[in-house]
């Protein structure tokens, strides 16, 4: 047995850097199988652990292993509704593979690119039936949200019998997987063809419904006729730094620059209609995978120079290596221990520089990660005609502000147990609005759990 | 689907559509917005709730042609459709007596203001509307401003109706004859609403303004919408997009109106027709 991962083909790094065409090409079948081959197929099987929606993964690697496809995909989707998806976009290195025994000794199994192969598999075979849905009598649901979180939810309860309404406040349902995450790492005709699979088993979506605008959560409950709520509004409020000069032409939210060019597919202007402002030289302020995707599609909108600029070190980037490498093979350069002071501006109103300040370590803070001090004169402006703030994101207020009763925590992110059970009777909340911003397989499993709960509650309210 | 029901033209490139979107109608408040999207490769444009039907399930949307996507909704008729209306967004007007009220609408900016005139009105205040456009071709809503307000001025920038001049020159002339004003609502141009807070701000009269800055999803997550208000930044999709006129920064929301002027001027495929590039 090797102990390394089989390799996924990927796009060669010059050519992928001025293309929005995804950039890991997936296994073919005999690479699968042979690396479905390197599972032992323990008994214990502590991969399992890792895994937030709790697929059995030694099952479904088994299936791959004698060539059974079919049956690979449906263990996979007994626990997880979307699987292309998260087999992408998972940082399995922190979960499943963490845990794999094989890992102890070589490469773990790869685990994240077998369950893509199988659910791509799926998606393309001409012979797939579509899901049967269920009997939906048992209550009705509303799902704020239509993110990983939401749709989770909304496919365990139809399955359990409910009639489930997702209403989502964009034109396109999948949250951050159609707006946030680029189509080189997650195309979204992927994505929409898992949210189909939804539909097939019975789950309405509603766009365009803003909830808190066009109804609000007691509406929902008290005039519309729904047994319970789930909320899972994600993190999608975008934070400024507040330095000067951050209201210049050239200056962008990650969020509206991923947004214009992802969900309104800008990069196809002017066939699409939504412009999108990508300059010569670009700074991306923040180093985590959000600033990564920024940078990586400022690139390919054509950018010469796309500058990382971060005020600690390489240790400290929270974006994942994978990313990061990524990133450095496309040619983004990384400025680190830089600090942004001010936007410099033209006599036009748009941005000529970033002015920074040199950081450098110092000890370690409460937190463990050694702080940041400024090195005192050593500003200096880089050259650049747009910047983009990736430097979080927090909980959007509106639900919040107009349901009453319903308790949210100092930094505005929604109060709920682990079976996302609010403070507010009947009403539930999962996902990023509760964890501020995590991972696509954590709202994931955020939202299974709540769906049980809810199942519950409905029950138990119809017994009395 | 969002149906068009009922399409007028007011005035050259002024159109007035009677939208069904019974969830929005039943819902929205004068100073609210919807975010309309015509087909797949659409963008998002904000525009103002002129009025609403809430029995038929329809809302009004007045709208100019001055860009591409605007133009491409021109081009729609009658039986035509949206494929997304979102809202109601924004917040509403807050509305109550205050006694009198200076309502004043510029160009495409008076069907902003009539529903909000109305409420006024509907509230118990004296309401004095001055609405101006150019010229009189360009003039909208002249009949409906006229039956919701107490006192009614017209002006047009060449004199070819009502009085030759700008909406400012009543204005002044009500401060200076003593009106005791206790709100000036003012929608229209950015320098328009500007001019209208230079001169109410020595007065300290209460002065609202709608702002238009460029917005893409309308909901508060991209910040894309961003205006300083009192030196803080405000959303205004979610925000506002009403703020006090005294504080707003005129200059920069003017700047940042004209990010994508040169994207504009790029060779664009003309009108709603040319599906070419599928
Ligand atoms: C650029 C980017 C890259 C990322 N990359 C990864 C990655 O590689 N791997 C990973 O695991 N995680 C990644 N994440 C994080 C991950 O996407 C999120 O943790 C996850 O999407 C959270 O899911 P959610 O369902 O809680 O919220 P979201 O995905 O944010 O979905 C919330 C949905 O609710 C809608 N909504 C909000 N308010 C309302 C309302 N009032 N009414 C109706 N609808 C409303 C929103 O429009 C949205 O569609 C990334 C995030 C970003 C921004
Ligand atoms: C809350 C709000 C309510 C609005 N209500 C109305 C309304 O009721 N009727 C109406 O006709 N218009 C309204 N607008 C303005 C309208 O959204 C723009 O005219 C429209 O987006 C222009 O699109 P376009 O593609 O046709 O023009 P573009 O080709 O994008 O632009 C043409 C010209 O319009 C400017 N422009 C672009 N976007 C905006 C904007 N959002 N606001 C102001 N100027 C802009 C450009 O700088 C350019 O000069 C509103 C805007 C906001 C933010
Ligand atoms: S831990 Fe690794 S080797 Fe063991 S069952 Fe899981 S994937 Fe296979
Ligand atoms: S338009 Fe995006 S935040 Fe206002």
């Amino acid at each position: 047995m090797s102990w390394v991962k089989n390799k996924m083909p990927e796009q060669e790094p010059q050519e992928r850097r001025r293309n929005f065409s995804e950039v890991a090409l997936g296994y073919a079948p005999d690479t699968a199988q042979s690396e479905a081959k390197r599972c032992l197929q323990c008994k214990t099987a502590p991969c399992r652990q890792g895994c937030p929606v709790g697929i059995n993964i030694p099952e479904f690697i088994k299936h791959i292993k004698d060539g059974d496809f079919d049956s690979a995909i449906a263990e996979i989707k007994t626990k997880n509704n979307l699987p292309a998806v998260c087999g992408r976009v998972c940082p399995q290195e922190d979960q499943c593979e963490k845990y794999c025994v094989v890992g102890k000794r070589g490469e773990p199994v790869a685990i994240g690119r077998l369950e893509r192969f199988a659910a791509d598999q799926f998606r393309l075979s001409e012979t797939k039936q579509p899901a049967q849905p269920a009997e939906l009598n048992q209550g009705k649901v509303a799902i704020i949200g239509a993110g990983p979180a939401g749709l989770a939810a909304a496919g365990d309860l139809a399955r359990l019998g409910y009639k489930v309404t997702v209403m989502e406040a964009l034109h396109a349902p999948g949250g951050v997987l159609m707006y946030g995450i680029p189509e080189f790492r997650l195309p979204k005709e992927i994505v929409a063809s898992e949210i189909n699979e939804l539909k097939e088993l019975g789950v309405e979506i509603m766009v365009n419904a803003i909830v808190g605008k066009t109804f609000t959560i007691d509406e929902l409950l008290n005039e519309e006729g729904y047994d319970s709520v789930f909320i899972s509004t994600g993190a999608g409020l975008p934070h400024f730094l507040e330095i000067p000069g951050e209201n210049l032409n050239g200056v962008y939210s990650a969020n509206e620059f991923l947004t214009r060019v992802n969900l309104m597919k800008a990069y196809k202007y002017p066939a699409a209609g939504t412009p999108v402002h990508a300059g010569q030289n670009v700074a991306v302020v923040g180093a985590g995978n959000v600033a990564m995707d920024a940078a990586r599609t400022a690139l390919r909108l054509g950018a010469e120079n796309v500058y990382i600029v971060y005020r600690r070190s390489e240790d400290e980037m929270p974006a994942r290596a994978e990313e990061k490498e990524h990133a450095k093979e496309e040619g983004v350069q990384f400025r680190l221990l830089t600090n942004p002071m001010a936007i410099v501006g033209d006599d036009k109103g748009w941005v000529k520089g970033l002015e920074c300040i040199r950081m450098e370590l110092g000890e370690p803070d409460s937190s463990g990660r050694r702080k940041p001090i400024a090195i005192p004169s050593s500003n200096f402006v880089l050259d650049v005609d747009t910047v983009i703030m990736a430097i979080g994101q927090g909980p959007n207020p509106l639900v919040q502000q107009t349901t009453p009763g319903l308790e949210v925590d100092r930094r505005g992110n929604i109060k709920a147990d682990e079976n996302g059970q609010t403070s507010k009777e009947g009403v539930f909340a999962g996902g990023d609005i509760v964890t501020g911003a995590a991972t696509v397989i954590l709202a994931m499993g955020a939202g299974k759990k709540a769906a049980l709960a809810i199942h519950e509650y409905i029950q138990k309210k119809k017994g009395c | 689907m969002y149906t068009i029901v009922y399409s007028e033209e007011l005035a050259p490139s002024v159109k007035l559509f009677h939208v069904q979107a019974p969830l929005i109608a039943k819902k929205c408040q004068p100073g609210q917005f919807v975010i309309v999207r015509m087909d797949d490769e659409g963008e998002r444009i904000p525009l103002t709730i002129a009025d609403f039907d809430r029995e038929k399930g329809t809302i009004t949307l007045i709208f100019q042609e001055v860009g591409h996507s605007t133009r491409q909704m021109g081009s729609l008729k009658q039986g035509d459709q949206f494929l997304d209306v979102a809202g109601p967004l924004g917040k509403a007007t807050h509305i109550e007596k205050f006694g009198t009220v200076v309502c004043i609408g510029g160009g495409i900016g008076v069907a902003p203001v009539y529903p909000i005139a109305r409420a006024y009105k509907e509230a118990g205040n004296k309401v004095i509307s001055i609405i101006g456009a150019r010229n009189k071709d360009l003039l909208i809503l002249e009949k409906e401003m006229a039956a919701v307000s107490d006192v009614f001025h017209i002006t047009t920038d060449d004199g070819s109706k009502g009085r030759k001049g700008l909406v400012i020159d009543p204005l002044k002339e009500l401060i200076e004859a003593g009106e005791e004003i206790a709100v000036v609502m003012a929608i229209g141009p950015v320098v328009m609403m500007r001019s209208v807070a230079e001169v109410t701000r020595p007065y300290s009269i209460h002065t609202i303004v709608s702002l238009n800055p460029i917005m893409v999803d309308g909901t508060g997550m991209c910040g894309g919408c961003r205006v300083s208000v009192a030196n803080e930044n405000k959303f205004a999709c979610v925000d506002g997009p009403e703020f006090d006129a005294h504080e707003v920064d005129f200059a920069g929301l003017m700047a940042r109106q004209r990010m994508y002027h040169h994207h504009e001027k790029q060779e664009r495929p003309q009108g709603g027709s040319c599906k070419c590039h599928g």
